[in-house]
């Protein structure tokens, strides 16, 4: 495999600034730009941003673009009934396994928005492109590849978003979570994968440099990949591909939440969602002794086996967390056992997330 | 590139101070530290343990990855940092201060054969 890595509008950015760049979904990105931990803190203490320009939004439009949603999407987007308003949602194959996980924007009537994950974006396209054939569909597809995106995070975001662009915050000043609006060129969503407050902004890709740079003046940190990662897990948001995949439906991942049953819907994957059996469940785990936790260790309790999915050292609790797949019976207050390189160490059983809006929400 | 010249190093990117006392300290170089990423965890051999060159005695580990430390040359514990253990960010903030243990050398010879600040820098050009 050499192909080579795709950039984004702001590598040039990244370059500047020093950052150790890696592969990320065959994207050249920041993995960090200096120290991981100082990113992870400034973004739950104060401000940072990240380019998340790698992910692909997806217009989708035209008379039949809410019935084709609603059959695509485990989730409803029949609740988005108000221009703005944005749901989170699973793409399942039909056997129910987990093919993205996704964004859809409601921009007015008729006119959706996916924003799907950098490295099963081309998957994402085929499969789509594939069901809008089958069924008829009166849309179009429209990859937007002429986005950028860059996610404003912290207590600090949107106080300094609108120090730089002052003319978006009477528009933005009173988004509610998962709640976005247009402004000029762009697209500003109070969403986020942080679990802080703040703004996802798309723009067209020439403008994204100087929003960068201006955000980068008002004392916003430029965050890498690496901070993103803990961040999210601490948050106890899911990453597609390693706390979900086609391999798994979404109530083994944790994802019951998001997939609508009510009425008789029929969305792709619903039958198996209904009668597959799970077998296992995705819960917290807390690591008791010195040691990180990291994905595919393997764990055991007098319940049977379970395997890390994500796992990392939490730079706000100072201590190791996972997200793991553990028996249906494990239940929160329980003790497993979790293989870090041939011993085996003590992990508490705890729901998720582990912190929220900067606090941690460990059982005391 | 901070490669100390008056130490030596391993293939695996410990590098060696003799003392004057005939102990030799040992620590993961600047290199090493750049590539691991934010160190979060250092777990060092007991003191009195004894190890032959090249097997594993500790482990560091960052938010990203493990790596393993090897004896760079074989001998006994006889100190270990334990200021590490709570602040392991020493090791990122100057890993040639931040000893993480002390060996007495049962084969002093075997320093002779441990590369030069040269020979580490060739190295980790060679690496890319």
């Amino acid at each position: 495999m050499s192909t080579p890595l795709k950039r984004t509008p702001l590598y040039e950015e990244h370059v500047r600034l020093g950052a150790r760049l890696t592969d990320f979904g065959g994207w050249e990105m920041p993995l960090h730009y200096g120290s991981q931990i100082d990113e992870h803190h400034r973004v739950r203490r104060e401000a940072g941003m990240f380019d998340v320009s790698h992910m692909l939004a997806i217009d989708v439009e035209g008379p039949g673009a809410q019935e084709f949603l609603r059959r695509l999407l485990a989730n409803d987007v029949e609740k988005l009934k108000q221009t703005g308003k944005a749901l989170y949602s699973c793409m399942l194959a039909a056997d129910g396994g987990v093919l993205d996980d996704l964004i859809t924007y409601y921009l007015g009537p008729a006119r959706f928005r996916l924003v799907v994950n950098a490295g099963t974006a081309d998957k994402d396209l085929a499969w789509i492109a594939r069901q809008h054939v089958e069924l008829a569909s009166e849309i179009g597809l429209r990859p937007r590849r002429d986005l950028a995106m860059i996610a404003v995070q912290g207590p600090q975001a949107r106080s300094r978003f609108w120090q730089v662009r002052p003319d978006t915050r009477a528009l933005t000043e009173a988004l509610r979570a998962f709640e976005a609006a247009p402004c000029g060129d762009m697209l500003v969503a109070r969403t986020g994968y942080t679990g802080e407050d703040g703004f996802e902004v798309m723009l067209s890709a020439q403008n994204a440099v100087a929003l960068w740079r201006d955000l980068l003046g008002a004392g916003v940190a430029a965050c890498g990949l690496g901070a993103r990662d803990t961040l999210r897990l601490e948050a106890g948001m899911s990453l597609y591909g390693q706390d979900m995949d086609e391999s798994v439906t979404p109530i083994e991942s944790g994802l019951t939440w998001t997939v609508d049953m009510r009425g008789e819907r029929d969305f792709i994957g619903r039958r198996a969602v209904q009668t597959r059996a799970p077998r296992f469940q995705l819960l917290g785990l807390v690591l008791r002794e010195k040691g990180v936790l990291r994905s595919h260790q393997q764990l055991r309790s007098p319940h049977g086996s379970g395997e890390v999915t994500s796992g990392s050292f939490s730079p706000t609790l100072g201590q190791s967390i996972a997200l793991a797949r553990l028996p249906l019976e494990q239940r929160p207050g329980d003790s497993v056992e979790v293989d870090i390189r041939g011993r085996w160490l003590q992990a508490g059983v705890v729901r998720y997330p582990f912190v929220r809006m900067g606090k941690s929400l460990l059982p005391a | 590139m901070t490669v100390p010249a008056d130490l030596k190093y391993t293939d695996t990117h410990e590098w060696i101070r003799q003392e004057p006392d005939g102990v030799v300290s040992v620590g993961i170089t600047h290199h090493a530290q750049d590539l691991l990423g934010d160190l979060v965890y250092v777990e060092n051999p007991a003191v009195g343990k004894t190890f032959k060159q090249g097997q594993e005695c500790g482990v560091v580990e960052s938010v990203k990855a493990a790596s393993d430390i090897y004896a760079p040359i074989s001998g006994e514990i006889v100190a270990v940092n334990d200021e590490l253990s709570s602040a392991p960010e020493k090791i990122n903030q100057d890993a040639y201060a931040a000893w993480m243990f002390k060996l007495k050398p049962t084969n002093p010879g075997e320093l002779n054969a441990l590369l030069d600040a040269s020979g580490y820098r060739k190295l980790v050009e060679a690496d890319g």
